[in-house]
């Protein structure tokens, strides 16, 4: 049997096996962004939006729905690597993995093919959840297909790092409270920053996740605080980073290894 | 001739603590046999089996599996490598069927390739109904089997039991006995670890004795025991002792009404004996050794070693 063939059956493998452990626990992993969108966009959407009015020209709903469909797709797919990834760590069944003749670029795929299948897939059940609140109109589908595949990319990388560097549970919650929450909230998910001071708003071109927001609100509104092709250039840089920097931790056996 | 299944040289392991586990070991198996790592808690026989299936990365020294470097040429190594740990290492959630079946796509095969070998590998085991269970919801020794089904999924030709029979009540560890005999009579190699030394008299042919990282004896079982110089045998008689009993030539004494315990020496005859007790109208019932004699050696060249 040629190697190509064992990696690729390996790599599905993987992938189905993460699969299906997100469908197994749908009540823990596909269920709940359901539900907190839902209360956003009754909140903020409904309630709140109201007051407000419009933002850079639509709705307040509107405006709001981009950013928490890509907050449910980063946050799903970074979550679902680093639990799945570390909990196998926890309980040595990553070992499977590593006395077979599995590539790590093999298993990294695998790991963030899985990610993937559940950021996008929660993605799409956000996205219909706020069909009910509001009717979407997509102004490029290829950008919103990109920059969904790319972000879900490059969290599901995030992810994997964290799960190989974790060495206890809390270490797996650290970067998606302190991190990715703060930024998610703060990369323009609820406000244009076109809203902000001037030093506020050059401050807030260094947070990626406003250029991933505003990226995919260019694919479904047609509207952007940034330059879209700056934002798709530095999705791709960090894919390619991200994977380095996943490879070289394999390879080292960090966290595998002893 | 053929490839050796295992060639270990100069392997060493210093841990990021400092401790060394290995202090540059030599070993070669053969491939067909059923070779024993013996040793006393900490010796280096889990580090030595972890650096082989690439769990543990080594120091320096270099280890083959079937004339593939593990480091170098790891994916060709392992190909033919099936790895029993120690410690239960499957996922606790998955069911019994779906981990042999990960396992083997680990190894590039897919399902309709290997359920003929899942199916019968289950019911060799004794798993079988037990498929569609979470691997949490089986006993001890069901995870222990199940683990040895995982490892021969793919049919390696080499493989490796770290420990495979501990916590394991008599019946289970019998026929585990007898399906590792099984496997090693259609070719497979065994390399093992077990604390049990009465499983290593009874089922390897080689044997190498480790400790403190550094190999003290490597040779055949049956060499070994002939270097044991006294062995001690219980008779059980179908008579009464009678207290003129004599066995001239004999270290023995009595243990019970009807039994007697008796210390050979190498050189002296069992049939010496037998013939004595004859001549005093002394029947003997059943006749047994003491101790393990495998286990005698080993504390007295741990011993001696240190």
């Amino acid at each position: 049997m040629s190697m190509l063939r064992i990696q690729w059956v390996a790599f599905n493998t993987i992938f189905q096996k993460e699969v299906r452990r997100f469908m197994r626990i749908w009540m823990q992993t596909l269920l709940p962004p359901a539900i907190t969108m839902t209360l956003y966009f009754v909140v903020f959407g409904q309630l709140i939006g109201k007051r407000v009015g419009e933002m850079d020209g639509v709705d307040y709903m509107s405006f709001i729905v981009p950013g928490l469909i890509m907050m449910s797709v980063i946050t799903s797919a970074y979550s679902n690597v680093s639990s799945s990834f570390f909990s196998n760590k926890f309980q040595h069944s990553v070992e499977e993995l590593m006395v077979a003749p599995v590539h790590p670029l093999t298993m990294l795929f695998g790991y963030v093919a899985g990610g993937m299948a559940r950021g996008i897939g929660v993605g799409i059940i956000v996205t219909l959840v706020s069909l009910y609140f509001t009717s979407l109109q997509i102004h490029n589908i290829w950008v919103v297909i990109l920059v969904v595949v790319l972000a879900a990319t490059v969290f599901s990388l995030g992810g994997f790092v964290n799960g190989l560097l974790a060495t206890k549970f809390d270490d797996v919650s650290i970067v998606p409270t302190f991190f990715i929450a703060p930024l998610t909230y703060l990369g323009g998910v609820f406000y244009s920053i076109s809203l902000l001071p001037e030093f506020w708003q050059k401050v807030s071109l260094l947070n990626p996740i406003l250029h991933l927001v505003n990226t995919f609100r260019y694919g479904v509104l047609g509207i952007s605080d940034i330059n879209i092709m700056v934002a798709l250039s530095m999705l791709v840089v960090f894919v390619v980073l991200l994977t380095l920097w996943s490879l070289w931790l394999l390879n080292k056996g960090t966290g595998l290894r002893k | 001739m053929s490839v050796p299944a295992l060639v270990v040289k100069d392997l060493t392991k210093v841990y990021n603590n400092g401790f060394k586990a290995l202090k540059g070991i030599n070993l070669s198996v053969q491939q067909g046999d059923f070779f024993a790592l013996l040793g006393p808690n900490g010796a280096g026989k889990s580090t030595t089996l972890g650096i082989l299936s690439g769990l543990v990365q080594k120091t320096s020294g270099t280890a083959e599996v079937m004339g593939f470097d593990v480091n170098t040429e790891a994916f060709s190594a392992r190909r033919y490598l099936g790895v029993v740990p120690q410690e239960f290492n499957f996922n606790q959630f998955e069911k019994v069927y779906d981990i042999l079946i990960t396992q083997a796509g680990y190894f590039g095969l897919t399902h309709s390739q290997v359920k003929d070998e899942a199916e019968k590998l289950l019911k060799e085991l004794d798993l079988w109904e037990h498929r569609n269970k979470q691997s949490r919801m089986l006993s001890g020794g069901m995870k222990r089997r199940l683990m040895i089904a995982r490892a021969l999924i793919h049919k390696p030709k080499v493989l490796i039991l770290d420990e495979p029979t501990a916590g394991v009540d008599i019946e289970i560890r019998r026929s585990m006995w007898e399906f590792m005999q099984e496997l090693n009579n259609q070719g497979t190699t065994i390399i093992l670890t077990t604390h049990y030394l009465e499983e290593a008299e009874q089922l390897c042919r080689n044997i190498a004795i480790i400790d403190e990282g550094e190999i003290i004896k490597s040779t055949s079982v049956r060499n070994l025991l002939t270097q044991l110089n006294t062995e001690v045998f219980i008779l059980d008689l179908n008579t009464t002792l009678p207290d003129n009993v004599s066995l001239e030539g004999f270290d023995y004494k009595r243990i019970a009404e009807d039994g007697l315990e008796i210390t050979v020496n190498r050189g002296q005859s069992i049939n010496h004996i037998f013939a004595m007790l004859t001549e005093q109208n002394i029947e003997v019932r059943s006749m047994r050794t003491k101790s393990n004699r495998l286990e005698e050696l080993f504390v007295a060249l741990v011993k001696g070693y240190k």
